[in-house]
């Protein structure tokens, strides 16, 4: 066990590396760029023995991880917004041909207007592809999060891809230190992945990807959303495994925190929840009952775990950074069909799109708020442009 | 620069009986795609691994529960042929499994438009693997649409006989010459009507190593309306009239494979096909003049003169 201070494109790469990915494709996109330029570096220095292939494009690094992914080999690659668009397509093949892929995904806006920072209007379209989707709140769980991927993704009982979204520069191009895991122990953890099923072998041949009728497509969708849903037992026990294993417990598809005796919960994803935690803290010292609950996956959305905070917290407030036009953001959406029944009120907070920072007086004002509607529900509006100008 | 094996020739005796690509399948009679299916699996046999896009070949050859790919055959989308079999390669590289021939089989329109970047990726990487494109000249899987490889005046359902226009206005992109400026180590054309010349090609494409691309002509009479029993008439008379040039480009170096005896007036190809039944005097006028350039291109000036009608 060692530290070291890493950007979290840097862990990403190495993520790629400790869990000895045996085929890279990838092709650079800011701000992702770090990710690729370290994994050459890992292979031409002879530190990573893969197969890298420089792809020409998102869409044919894709295409490569999935026709290597079909062979056996543990295949990986990391793209961002406008790449992650491009590869859109094959996304949706990858899911029900169970190919367990692992991309990071650095999470950047997406044109127009174009730009380069922070949002989850990348990711979180995404959502209905079949991906496991998780995000990663520091550059530690930037790497803990593919050991964990891969060892979820590759269960017999779920063998779905899966994509961990880092946020663009606040953990890309930032300096943390990190944990780096022996790699005896790793391996350890994440044994050699071996295909069984659905796999390109001429020494079993058989076919993947046919062209299939009516009779039969909706079993393969059905099966998928069983895979889909065993992932959650899985990643339950395999965060819990983790734990016991590095010292570090996520707790599973989220994170609690503060919540035992708080009346209201803010639900965060990715880097602003530390920021988040700060606040809460505050709040705590002033006496007011906060809580934070952090969601690890988005993909598969934890309604269980979500459900539980309900039976005790008054209120929800939401950290969306992405938005699906009128209808609020894609996390407040989820709130609201996982607690369908209950009567708990949920406000959405539009913030940090775009990269626009998310100071601690934001955060509290969206917590003064979610306080409001847990004693008054009517007395706020549901969806909140926070620091918008004309809002 | 890459070395091609020498292989000997292949003769029909040479071919294993055994279908790897079997009958059964649901291709219209007479369909150049399904031949060549066929016969390069005779060649290429049971170490391979096969990809094709979106293409009749995906439909007539494996509609699930049903395959006739006695090889693994796998399918992912439409434009990315050359990249999945780049991804196939290195997984089977990466797990210590050399020597399986990976093959991707694509149509014109899968290759020469929608499918270009990853192709031409895959030419500049010089990826391991073995590129097959059955050119039938249009978008046949989804009715007989043009593509970048259907000829100059063809009738296709996006380039109807109008009123004010008929049949396409452009000349057929010329995809092995670009493919063959990637400076590959193997690149050929071939028909399926031409089985000798197909064999001995595809025979050195599975021989070498590095980035091998057949381009293979495949009539279609669905989409061009000929006659079912004339697929291979129609390969005999493309290459004949100088619409089709059987060639190799093996290290840089080009050779002609198979120089018609006569050439044969354009018109008299195109004359037993629907597509070109509305062509007037003036159309196939611009028709011969195009192939009168390739003809000189391809087998010297002097014939073609000679040739002048």
């Amino acid at each position: 066990m060692v530290f070291k201070v890493m950007t979290g494109d840097y862990a990403a790469a190495l993520s790629a590396k400790v869990t000895r990915a045996q085929v890279i494709a990838a092709y650079p996109i800011t701000p992702q760029t770090l990710i690729v330029e370290h994994i050459s570096e890992f292979v031409d220095n002879g530190e990573l023995d893969a197969e890298y292939i420089r792809a020409e494009s998102e869409h044919s690094a894709m295409s490569m991880c999935m026709g290597s992914q079909v062979t056996g080999a543990r295949s990986y690659t990391a793209t961002s917004s406008q790449g992650l668009a491009y590869m859109h397509e094959l996304l949706f093949i990858a899911a029900p041909l169970r190919l367990p892929i692992y991309m990071a995904v650095v999470n950047r806006t997406l044109a127009a207007p174009i730009a380069i920072w922070n949002e989850f209007n990348d990711t979180m379209p995404e959502r209905d592809s079949g991906w496991i989707q998780s995000y990663a709140e520091n550059n530690q769980e930037v790497l803990d999060m593919a050991i964990e991927g891969y060892k979820v993704a590759e269960n017999d009982n779920v063998l779905l891809p899966m994509m961990t979204g880092l946020d663009a520069f606040i953990l890309s191009h930032t300096v943390e230190p990190v944990d780096v895991p022996d790699q005896d122990i790793v391996d350890k953890f994440l044994p050699k992945f071996k295909a069984k099923f659905g796999k390109i072998d001429p020494d079993d041949p058989m076919m993947v990807g046919s062209f299939t009728p009516p009779e039969y497509i909706m079993e393969f969708r059905k099966q998928t959303d069983t895979a889909m849903e065993n992932s959650k037992k899985v990643i339950r026990e395999v965060t819990k495994d983790f734990a016991k294993t590095f010292g570090r417990n996520y707790q599973g598809l989220v994170e609690e925190y503060r919540l035992d005796d708080a009346e209201v919960a803010l639900v965060t994803v990715g880097s602003v929840t530390s920021t988040s935690r700060e606040v809460i803290d505050d709040y705590r010292k002033e006496g007011k009952k906060v809580g934070l609950l952090k969601l690890r996956y988005f993909r598969p959305f934890p309604v269980e775990e979500v459900r539980k905070v309900a039976e005790k917290v008054k209120a929800f407030g939401v950290i969306d950074k992405s938005v699906s036009f009128v209808s609020g953001g894609n996390i407040y959406q989820d709130m609201r069909a996982a607690l369908y029944g209950y009567n708990v009120p949920i406000v959405d907070f539009m913030a940090g799109l775009g990269g626009r920072d998310i100071p601690t007086t934001d955060i509290k004002k969206m917590l003064d708020i979610t306080m409001k509607a847990a004693k008054d529900p009517k007395s706020v509006k549901p969806i909140n442009w926070i620091a918008t100008r004309g809002c | 620069m890459v070395d091609v094996a020498k292989p000997k020739r292949l003769t029909i005796k040479d071919l294993p009986i055994e279908e790897l690509f079997t009958k059964g399948h649901t291709a219209c009679a007479g369909c150049g795609g399904s031949m060549l299916a066929r016969t390069a699996m005779k060649v290429f046999g049971k170490n391979t691994a096969v990809y094709s896009p979106a293409c009749c070949l995906l439909v007539f050859g494996s509609t699930y529960p049903l395959s006739s790919w006695k090889v693994p055959y796998f399918h992912v989308a439409f434009e990315n042929t050359a990249a999945v079999i780049a991804g196939m390669r290195a997984g089977f590289k990466a797990q210590g499994r050399e020597g399986i021939n990976v093959v991707g089989i694509a149509g014109d329109g899968g290759t020469a438009d929608i499918g270009f970047q990853a192709l031409s990726g895959a030419a500049e990487r010089n990826d391991d693997t073995i590129y097959i494109m059955y050119d039938n000249e249009a978008y046949m899987n989804t009715g007989i649409q043009r593509s970048g490889s259907t000829p100059y005046g063809a009738w296709t359902t996006t380039t109807p006989v109008g009123t004010v226009r008929a049949g396409k206005r452009e000349f057929k992109k010329d995809i092995p010459r670009l493919i063959a400026d990637h400076e590959i180590p193997y690149l050929a054309t071939a028909s399926v009507g031409h089985p000798m010349d197909l064999l001995a090609k595809l025979e050195k494409a599975k021989n070498a190593k590095g980035f091998r691309y057949l381009q293979v002509f495949a009539p279609c009479p669905t989409g061009w309306k000929f006659d079912t029993a004339l697929t291979v008439k129609m390969c005999k008379m493309a290459v004949d009239s100088g619409m089709w040039t059987l060639y190799e480009v093996e290290n840089g170096v080009e050779r002609v494979t198979y120089k018609p005896k006569q050439k044969i007036p354009v018109n008299d190809y195109i004359k037993p096909q629907g597509r070109f039944k509305h062509m007037t005097e003036d159309k196939i006028k611009e028709l011969q003049a195009w192939v009168d350039k390739r003809w000189a291109r391809y087998y010297g000036q002097e014939k073609s003169a000679a040739t002048q009608q």
